[in-house]
C-alpha cells in the first residue's frame, strides 16, 4: 500500500447479506491497496455483522466472501477500524470479530482495530475521499 | 472543484441513479466539472440501450449518453457488467467499460467522490 498517495477511505455500512454491496466493497479494498494511495477500511453501522465469525452464505447459493475478508492484511489493506458503538448495539463481543491477517513473525491473528465513533471522525475529517458502501 | 460520482443502484427501481443524475446537473450549473462517472453493481444496468421506457417518462440511458457526449467520462465496471450481461453490443454510446482501477484514478484527480446508491 502507498502510503504517501492521497488518503481515501472505505465505508462497508450494509449488512453483508440481503446485497451486493459487501461483497463487492472488498473488490474495491483490494484493487485500491493495488494504487498510489493510502487506504483506510471502517466497518460501521449494519457493517460490523460482516465481521462475525462463523458465516457461512453456501446454503444461499452464493459465493462467500468472508475468506476474502480474512485476506486483507495479506492483501495490504491493513488500516481496518470498526466502531465500538455499532458492536455494542448488535451484542457483537470486540474479542469475538473475525481476524484479517496473520502477523508475519509470531502468528497471531490480526484484527480490526476497535475505535470511537469521535477517532473514527477525526479520522474521516483527514480523508481526500471517502467511497461509501 | 473537480467531482467524481459512483452509481451503484439501477434505474427507474431506485431513486440512486436519478439523484446522481440531478446532482452532476446542479454541480455543473454551478460551474464546477465532473471528472467522471463509475457505475458499480445494479448501477452498471444504467448504461444498456435496450431500455425503452414510456415516451411520457425520463428515458435514463439516453440522459447518461447525452452527458457522455459533452466530453465526461462515464465508465461501467467489467465485472459488474460481465454479471449482469451488459456487453459492448448493448451499451448506451459515449460510455466505455473498464476496471475498478478507473474508480481509483478519478478519486486521485479529483477534489470530492460522492456516491449514490441504495
Amino acid at each position: 500500500m502507498a502510503e504517501n498517495g492521497k488518503k481515501v477511505m472505505v465505508t462497508v455500512r450494509k449488512p453483508p447479506h440481503g446485497s451486493i454491496y459487501v461483497q463487492e466493497s472488498i473488490e474495491v479494498m483490494f484493487i485500491f491497496a493495488t494504487y498510489d494511495m493510502d487506504l483506510s477500511v471502517v466497518f460501521l453501522d449494519d457493517g460490523v455483522l460482516a465481521l462475525q465469525a462463523g458465516q457461512d452464505t453456501k446454503g444461499l447459493g452464493i459465493k462467500g466472501f468472508m475468506a476474502s475478508l480474512g485476506a486483507l492484511v495479506d492483501w495490504e489493506v491493513t488500516k481496518v477500524y470498526v466502531d465500538r458503538q455499532s458492536l455494542k448495539d448488535r451484542g457483537i463481543r470486540e474479542d469475538a470479530i473475525i481476524a484479517i491477517g496473520k502477523d508475519d513473525d509470531s502468528g497471531a491473528p490480526i484484527r480490526p482495530k476497535v475505535l470511537d465513533g469521535a477517532e473514527i471522525a477525526s479520522m474521516m475529517a483527514e480523508q481526500h475521499s471517502i467511497v461509501s458502501f | 472543484m473537480k467531482i467524481s460520482i459512483l452509481v451503484l443502484e439501477g434505474p427507474y427501481n431506485h431513486e440512486a441513479s436519478d439523484s446522481a443524475y440531478n446532482f452532476i446537473q446542479a454541480a455543473l450549473a454551478k460551474g464546477h466539472s465532473i471528472q467522471g462517472i463509475f457505475f458499480y453493481d445494479d448501477g452498471v444496468y444504467n448504461a444498456t440501450k435496450l431500455m425503452d421506457p414510456p415516451q411520457d417518462d425520463r428515458h435514463i440511458s439516453k440522459r447518461w449518453s447525452e452527458l457522455g457526449a459533452t466530453g465526461i467520462d462515464l465508465v461501467v465496471c467489467v465485472a459488474a457488467a460481465k454479471r449482469r450481461g451488459i456487453t459492448n453490443e448493448v451499451l448506451t454510446p459515449n460510455v466505455r467499460i473498464s476496471g475498478l482501477g478507473q474508480l481509483a484514478s478519478m478519486i486521485n484527480e479529483s477534489d470530492r467522490i460522492v456516491t449514490f446508491g441504495d
